[in-house]
């Protein structure tokens, strides 16, 4: 159903994909034209990865009708959806990180023939790598490149494999805002070229500055298709909500729990850590942390933020220099005594990090509390039950069912379960690793006014992230992290994404204020 | 924790379907080598059942076989609910049933309300330091605990082999390789007249104390944790290597008594042939049984009834015994591939 009566790209009518009782697709009508950037807008759960999934061939539909170029097509198969010209850009990437450039490309084309045609191949990078701006050493391991350039051999291997309609899932999730920017420029030229562009998102601020139209998706249905120039921010949003007012929690600010402020909380003291395989190691890194402040650490993610957290927890030990909680030496205590110091540890991907899938809610609750509900060898389930409404109701989250299994719960509940869990023993430093990562505008929003209000009652809070807009808007100092060194710290009036973006990519202070 | 009908039915149910297809198939490859051989399936089976179930001495077999099945299938089944993959009760069981003999070689003055429970103390110390070298080299993360438990089996046998060629070697049977017998306070006490011994007593104490650790206390949830998700668990500090540890102490104990009690009760000294490969049955048991107590007193009653009919059919029909150790190998390798299978298609 185009308004200019040109036959679309891709169409997809009365698309039905349940798993179990679950819809998790219902779509009348979808359709993507060439030359166009087509914004796949929604907040988590609401059935834009399926969506994409479907059309890659990565899921068969239980009904539905597909349509490329007007002619009726069954994408049974990722291999199908690249024989029609579709192709897509995974949130993990799928290169294969002890092969080169050229062989991940290579080895993507349809029929390759058994002498690969090495010179040809290589023009064509080329060619296409000018044009598009996806310029990459062939001969680098994919392993070694960085996340942005790994992104550019994904859309060029897709491009040589002949896509003319590609999907990109949460492209701009991994990258430096610059990155961001290139990322934007690359699709505009290929949407000069004619190709079809999906990109999904939940990101307001992308979907205006880049999408021609935009789609809101919610409960597995296209709920709008807004050309972006009448879009406005408001329609969106409320398109992405529904009639459900945008609710934040309750304050949570109570005078009584106030906790003093400015006590040391945390303090690294020239700490290096040489890391395992595949990590990054941490350099000399000095920092302090007060009770009610925030400090964010920006980067560009495998510049050793994870490793930063972890060293922290105690998961890693330092080599060298010295880690203090209040004052005490920590840097040998298990992650069990740091925990029990009252740190508490906010991850993302809580079915990963923080959770066990096969256990009940209840038990996952009780998990990480050391000795405190223990009764006899086992556990005071009725102490546990009745903190943890205590802690569900302060913070305004609605009381989860105990006896379901972690895996059975959505990326945001299983989030609530965890912060629950970890502010109900009123910690006094929250490690935040990528809190919001994977969380809908809803649950951002919640999860930041949480962070900000225990800060307020005196926590001290660490608050690791790549989202700047995130980090400007939570964080009392700013410091940037650059392959496993601090490289710079910024005050609020420098919280400026010209400012801090280039030190995300390794360019010094004094270079970029020239 | 608290299971719902619906989770326990389907527990039931899947449980169920594995008691039912390990016994077709086991009913099957026999009746296919009985037709083979010309002999009628039906009657042989009839026979058998008979012999079994008819008298008390063939159900008192049964249980004397499902002593250490269900022994070893617990020495597999702890590990499993950390993740840890314990093939290695076959030579735990040696190892137990090694320094169990030590003692009641060492010590035949002791009356037997003391030395028995000394050689129960060292049949699990004996199995529990074998599992535990096992356990130390996965904690440091130097060898995968599947390899190594699996090469300590070929290990043991030829630790009892030198001692019962050589040092221990029997005075009075010396063309014979095995210990002297124990004296009488060294052996364990059987009951109703028949070979049924007081190891019954230590497997079914065991599933019920690996029952109540893995539902009731605070050990079996961070276990059930770490096998769970060790990431999370480790970021939630339940400490992942003192578990690995303990557990791998404890399993390998636990096959140590079914060694011991071996030696005591059924052989009164060590010999050569002390399992035919009970160590190995009970993995199997445990698997089937996905580590579920109530599940490994099922298949281990069904292990044990298989092999008893082999014995039987050996006797009766003139079939090797060698059949009961291909089918339970064919047995082994199914359940492995319909897992991968599952895994890879998820």
């Amino acid at each position: 159903m185009t308004a200019e009566g040109e036959t679309p790209l891709l169409e997809a009518k009365g698309i039905v994909k349940r798993f179990g009782a679950l819809v998790a697709n219902e779509i009348s009508d979808f359709s993507v034209r060439g030359g166009e950037v087509l914004a796949l807008l929604g907040e988590n759960g609401a059935g834009k990865s399926t969506l994409a999934k479907i059309l890659y061939g990565y899921y068969t539909p239980d009904a539905g009708e597909i349509f490329v170029n007007g002619r009726q097509v069954e994408i049974a198969s990722p291999r199908d959806a690249r024989a029609l010209g579709i192709g897509m850009v995974f949130q993990n990437f799928t290169l294969i990180p002890a092969l080169s450039v050229f062989d991940n490309v290579a080895l993507f084309q349809k029929n390759l023939p058994a002498v690969v045609p090495r010179a040809e191949i290589l023009e064509r990078m080329r060619r296409y790598a000018g044009r598009f701006r996806l310029a990459v050493d062939p001969w680098m391991q994919a392993g070694q490149l960085a996340v942005g350039d790994q992104q550019k051999v994904e859309i060029l291997k897709q491009l040589l494999a002949g896509a003319r309609m590609l999907i990109l899932d949460e492209p701009t999730k991994v990258l430096a805002p610059q990155e961001s920017e290139g990322l934007f420029e690359t699709l505009a030229e290929l949407r000069a070229e004619g190709l079809g562009i999906v990109l999904i998102t939940h990101k307001l601020r992308e979907v205006l500055a880049c999408a021609d139209r935009i789609a809101v998706m919610r409960h597995g249905r296209v709920v709008g298709v807004v050309d972006r120039r009448e879009a406005k921010e408001e329609d969106l949003l409320a398109l992405m909500f529904g009639d459900k007012p945008m609710q934040l929690p309750p304050p949570l600010l109570d005078p009584a729990g106030r906790h003093d402020r400015g006590i040391r909380a945390l303090e690294l003291v020239d700490v290096s850590s040489s890391g395992g395989a595949g990590q990054t190691p941490l350099r000399n890194i000095s920092m302090k942390l007060q009770s009610g402040e925030i400090v964010g650490i920006a980067g560009v993610s495998g510049n050793g933020q994870r490793e930063f957290g972890d060293l922290i927890l105690g998961l890693q030990r330092p080599d060298a220099g010295i880690k203090l909680l209040w004052g005490e030496d920590a840097s040998r205590w298990s992650v069990a005594a740091v925990r029990d110091k009252g740190v508490a540890s906010v991850p993302d991907d809580p079915l990963a990090l923080a959770c066990v899938p096969g256990l009940t809610v209840r038990e996952n609750l009780v998990l990480g509390s050391g000795e405190r509900y223990s009764a006899g060898l086992g556990v005071d389930w009725r102490r546990l039950d009745a903190d943890m409404n205590r802690s569900f109701a302060r913070l305004g989250f609605p009381r989860p069912n105990l006896e379901a299994r972690a895996a059975t719960l959505s990326g945001g509940n299983l989030q609530r379960i965890v912060l629950a869990r970890e502010l109900a023993q009123q910690p006094r430093l929250i490690v935040a690793l990528y809190p919001t990562r994977g969380l809908d505008a809803r649950s951002t929003m919640m999860v930041r006014a949480l962070l900000r209000d225990m800060r307020d009652r005196g926590a001290a809070v660490l608050l690791i992230s790549e989202d700047l807009d995130e980090l400007f808007e939570v964080s009392d100092r700013l410091l940037v992290l650059f392959h496993g060194a601090i490289a710079a710290e910024f005050t609020p009036e420098d919280f400026r994404a010209d400012l801090v973006g280039p030190l995300m990519v390794g360019a010094t202070e004094q270079s970029d204020a020239a | 924790m608290r299971l719902d009908g619906a989770t326990l039915w389907a527990c039931a149910s899947a449980r169920a379907k594995g008691f039912a297809f390990v016994t077709a198939a086991a009913l099957g490859v026999f009746a296919t080598l009985l037709v083979a051989a010309g002999k009628d399936p039906l009657e042989a089976y009839i026979d058998t059942l008979t012999y079994v179930f008819g008298n008390a001495y063939g159900f008192s077999e049964l249980l004397v076989r499902m002593i250490p099945l269900m022994l070893t299938a617990v020495a597999a089944a702890l590990p499993a609910r950390i993740g840890l993959i314990n093939v290695g009760a076959e030579g735990q069981l040696y190892m137990g049933a090694w320094l169990a003999t030590a003692g009641a070689l060492a010590l035949p003055d002791l009356p037997a309300f003391v030395l028995l429970p000394l050689l129960t103390l060292l049949g699990f110390v004996g199995g529990g330091l074998w599992a535990l070298v096992a356990g130390v080299l996965r904690a440091l993360r130097l060898v995968n605990e599947t390899i190594s438990t699996l090469l300590l089996n070929y290990i043991a046998p030829l630790i009892v082999s030198y001692f019962i060629f050589g040092p221990w070697r029997s005075p009075e049977t010396a063309s014979y390789p095995q210990s002297p017998a124990f004296v009488e306070a060294a052996r364990l006490p059987t009951f109703f007249h028949s070979r049924v011994h007081f190891g019954l007593v230590y497997a079914l104490a065991s599933l019920v104390l690996y029952w109540l650790v893995m539902t009731r206390t605070r050990i079996g949830l961070d276990m059930r944790a770490i096998g769970g998700n060790p990431e999370a668990a480790q970021r939630l500090g339940i400490p992942i290597i003192r578990y690995i540890l303990t557990v791998m102490f404890i399993a390998g104990g636990v096959a140590g008594l079914a060694g011991m009690a071996e030696v005591t009760a059924i052989q009164g000294r060590l010999v050569s042939e002390l399992s035919p490969g009970y160590g190995f049955i009970g993995f199997l048991v445990s698997w089937l049984a996905g580590s579920s107590a109530a599940g490994i007193v099922t298949m281990s009653f069904l292990f044990a009834l298989i092999s008893s009919v082999g014995d039987i059919l050996q006797i009766t029909q003139g079939v090797p015994y060698a059949v009961v150790n291909i089918l339970m190998a064919v047995i082994l390798f199914i359940v492995l591939g319909r897992h991968s299978v599952g895994s890879v298609a998820r």
